[in-house]
């Protein structure tokens, strides 16, 4: 039996029944899982295996062709204001001109309703979160000026500003500096410190474990989800990835070996 | 006089082109203007066979519409697959050619000139004047052109927030909950509405150039949205002046003269621009390479 509160609670994110296609090719088939309160879960597959296109129907950015998506218990567009959103760096032009500041100012757009234009207040809270990413002395640089890891801080800093409850976030750690993958675990355990919950796409397989409470493998179908200790499996990890994995895995462990041997030596 | 009004016109048409034309640059999307400006012929002459006059409002609905549908055409045939510049092709060229077909089957013997519907004369511009209660109130189209300019600047200072997001991350700007698609229509709208109550008095030359040229200048001469339109229409506005001079002194076509004076601005902002230059980053290429 579960608890009162767990009965008055809703889940951050409820996903049930959920199919996505595009031009009659299945991208997910009858995706269903929950998130639970304040859980950092990773989202991981083979490329293709329709990670990116799981967040964008979760959010209602691209039309599914079946299946229930609730927020916090309601359809995810009246929990807008709840919903942070990190979309993949490459899904944007960095040559826009605009500087880091702006962007950041961005995620409070959805706050300000049609006609109020972003103010002092709006400004210190942009600030602010670029402080927490460690990009307080770069809010006004001109965005293409910035490194990728910087440009994916930026990001982080915007999705901060939209002050939400769960936070969905696109392979935040393609293409980062070593720098920029300390600052996103520390603000990832932080959120998780504030109570908030957090659903990431990921692609690095060796740090799975280390990051994540919670983890989602797919592949177009859901193979396999729950904690991780039981869900990061070699053999749910075989099913997922297929054919592929074998070659992953021995990436991996030769990387292992060549680490411990550089260590030795 | 005509001089006065020649420049105004052409000020105003600049003006309307360039804010528009910071937005379809940044949206990789400067050629939809070329589009539109073509395939609103049908609306206008399917606005002339229904309403019967010439009367400039109703042409201007009838364009504004049929750019909407060019728009929504465009858009259609991309998500259905056709590569992008394609669909662009295929749709406005298949509509232009329609116009045509219209013309030539039903205003034979009207007076319903192609040449002066799609290509008209900024030099005749002082002719034809808006007369109320008998008094003179300057050339039509400065009024036309004027009213456009207003609504352009009400819709774009009202909104700025919002077309900024679409432009730089429509994913966050639906995300967040704006009406991405209204936004997109609100801005093809006003690309068509400034395109046909320019090209009625100055030509499709002219209109396509100051949609595209002045804002792809100031894009090299500045990192910020509000200044990037600022600058654009200060380019447009001076290319207008130095082109009508240089007309006068050439004896040349004013239109042409305007739009090659555009060019010229840009190739300048092309070299010399303090950041993005093709001189800055040659200098600043050489600097580093010594001190590495």
């Amino acid at each position: 039996m579960p608890s009162s509160t767990k009965l008055t609670k809703q889940p951050p994110l409820a996903i049930r029944g959920l199919s996505v296609a595009y031009q009659k090719k299945p991208v997910l088939r009858d995706v269903s899982f929950e998130i639970g309160d304040g859980e950092l879960v990773g989202v991981i597959g083979p490329n293709g295996a329709g990670k990116s296109t799981l967040i964008k129907a979760a959010l209602g950015l691209i039309p599914k062709l079946t299946g229930e998506v609730a927020v916090y218990g309601k359809p995810c567009a009246e929990q807008r204001k709840l919903i942070g959103y990190v979309p993949q760096r490459e899904s944007v032009d960095w040559d826009f001109p605009t500087n880091a500041l702006d962007v950041v100012m961005m995620g409070r757009y959805g706050r300000l309703g049609w006609f109020r234009r972003p103010g002092a207040k709006e400004k210190a809270i942009a600030l602010e979160c670029l402080a927490k990413v460690g990009m307080a002395d770069y809010a006004n640089r001109q965005i293409s000026q910035l490194s990728g890891g910087q440009q994916q801080r930026v990001f982080l800093a915007r999705a901060l500003a939209q002050d939400a409850s769960l936070y969905v976030m696109d392979e935040p750690f393609a293409g980062v500096d070593a720098a920029t993958e300390k600052a996103i675990i520390n603000l990832l355990q932080e959120l998780k410190r504030e109570g908030k919950t957090v659903m990431v796409v990921h692609h690095d397989l060796a740090t799975v474990k280390e990051y994540f409470d919670s983890v989602l493998l797919l592949n177009v179908e859901v193979q396999a989800y729950g904690k991780t200790e039981d869900a990061f499996t070699q053999e749910n990890l075989q099913r997922t990835y297929g054919g592929r994995f074998a070659f992953l895995n021995r990436h991996a462990e030769s990387a292992d070996t060549a680490a411990a041997a550089e260590g030795r030596g | 006089m005509t001089d006065f009004w020649i420049l105004l016109t052409g000020s105003l048409v600049a003006a309307c082109c360039s804010i528009l034309g910071c937005f379809l640059v940044l949206r990789r999307m400067s050629l939809i203007g070329d589009a539109i400006s073509h395939s609103v012929l049908p609306g206008i002459v399917i606005a002339f066979m229904v309403s019967g006059s010439r009367d400039s409002i109703v042409m201007l609905l009838g364009a504004s519409v049929l750019g909407l549908v060019t728009v929504f055409l465009i858009q259609l045939f991309q998500q259905s697959g056709v590569q992008a510049d394609a669909s662009i092709g295929v749709v406005f060229t298949a509509l232009f050619a329609a116009g045509v077909v219209l013309v030539s089957l039903n205003l034979r013997n009207v007076d319903l000139d192609l040449d002066c519907v799609l290509y008209g004369e900024i030099a005749h511009v002082h002719w034809n004047t808006w007369t109320l209660h008998g008094a003179d109130m300057g050339p039509k189209a400065v009024w036309m052109l004027g009213f456009t300019l207003l609504v352009i600047v009400l819709v774009i200072g009202l909104f700025f927030k919002q077309f900024k997001l679409c432009a730089f991350d429509p994913m966050l700007a639906a995300a967040v909950g704006i009406p991405v698609a209204l936004f997109h229509y609100l801005l093809m709208g006003l690309v068509s509405m400034a395109t046909v109550s320019s090209f009625e008095s100055v030509g499709a030359i002219l209109v396509v150039g100051m949609l595209i040229i002045p804002a792809s200048a100031a894009y090299l001469l500045t990192d910020r949205l509000g200044r990037m339109i600022l600058i654009s229409v200060a380019i447009g506005i001076a290319s207008t002046v130095l082109g009508y001079f240089a007309a006068v002194v050439l004896d040349a076509s004013i239109a042409g003269c305007m739009v090659c004076a555009a060019a010229l601005l840009f190739v300048l902002a092309f070299v010399f621009s303090p950041t993005h230059g093709l001189l800055a980053r040659r200098l600043w290429r050489r600097l580093h390479s010594r001190s590495v």
